[in-house]
């Protein structure tokens, strides 16, 4: 871990609930580009993914969750002909952003119920914790 | 020298705290490609564990890690099965509050041998 300090489970859980984040943050992005239209092939937009590796912490035994960085897909954007569109070339033609609306809908639903289910373990252990605490 | 008192409940539930932590991680990267979910047998755990604090000089046993075997193995590489992790969990939960219900137990009789109430 960066600061030196061991793992926990809270710290876990919230790196694991970032990485949840960025994802959906870059899901919503995507969708929202959905149907942006460029000139030409090179400015359209590409959906973008987050790719996630596991992070293991030797000192606790716990491996948290941490977005390995985001890739650009290489979906080829779909070519229309549309002349009256001010962003068309020479040929009539735009390119629009080759972004599918169910999938990034559901990396969202997705990106979501991982996220639930992070509370609830969190929520589960810091009880049992409270309760370990609290006896006597 | 907790050992005669909380008998095999204090490794017990330090056991169950670790194995917690090992499900919850399991959880955590339910969607990282190529992670391979991990879990420990909990019974040669505690064996192993009480063994060794029997044995002079005592020394804390770290439980051996186990790979989940997937029914269904993913695309991805990744073999967790967020249900089974889930029921697990709570399963492992429970017999976290079990047990310390008994160590509450121990304590509360021994406070009260203390009080002479």
């Amino acid at each position: 871990m960066s600061d030196g300090s061991p793992m926990t489970l809270f710290s876990m859980t919230e790196r694991a609930m970032s990485a949840q984040l960025v994802r959906m943050n870059v899901a919503t992005s995507n969708l929202a580009n959905a149907g942006s239209v460029a000139s030409s092939a090179d400015e359209a937009y590409r959906p973008v993914r987050v790719a996630f590796a596991a992070e293991l912490d030797r000192a606790s035994g716990l491996s948290s969750v941490r977005s390995d960085g985001l890739r650009q897909s290489d979906i080829e954007p779909t070519k229309r002909f549309d002349p009256g569109n001010p962003l068309a070339d020479e040929t009539g033609h735009v390119f629009d952003a080759p972004v599918d609306e169910s999938a990034e809908m559901i990396e969202i639903m997705e990106a979501a119920r991982q996220y639930q289910n992070m509370v609830q373990a969190l929520q589960t252990a810091k009880q049992l914790m409270l309760e370990t605490l609290r006896s006597n | 020298m907790s050992d005669p008192i909380f008998g095999i409940h204090g490794a017990a539930l330090e056991l169950r705290s670790k194995r917690m932590g090992i499900l919850a991680s399991n959880i955590a990267n339910a969607a990282t490609p190529g992670f391979k979910a991990r879990d420990m047998d909990f019974n040669a755990a505690l064996d192993a564990r009480l063994e060794r604090q029997n044995s002079t000089p005592a020394q804390l046993a770290e439980p051996e890690l186990l790979y989940r075997r997937p029914t269904m193995p993913s695309l991805d590489g990744n073999t967790v099965e967020l249900g089974r992790e889930q029921v697990v969990f709570a399963e492992n939960a429970l017999a976290y509050s079990a047990t310390l219900s008994f160590v509450q137990g121990k304590v509360n009789t021994i406070t009260r041998a203390l009080k002479g109430e």
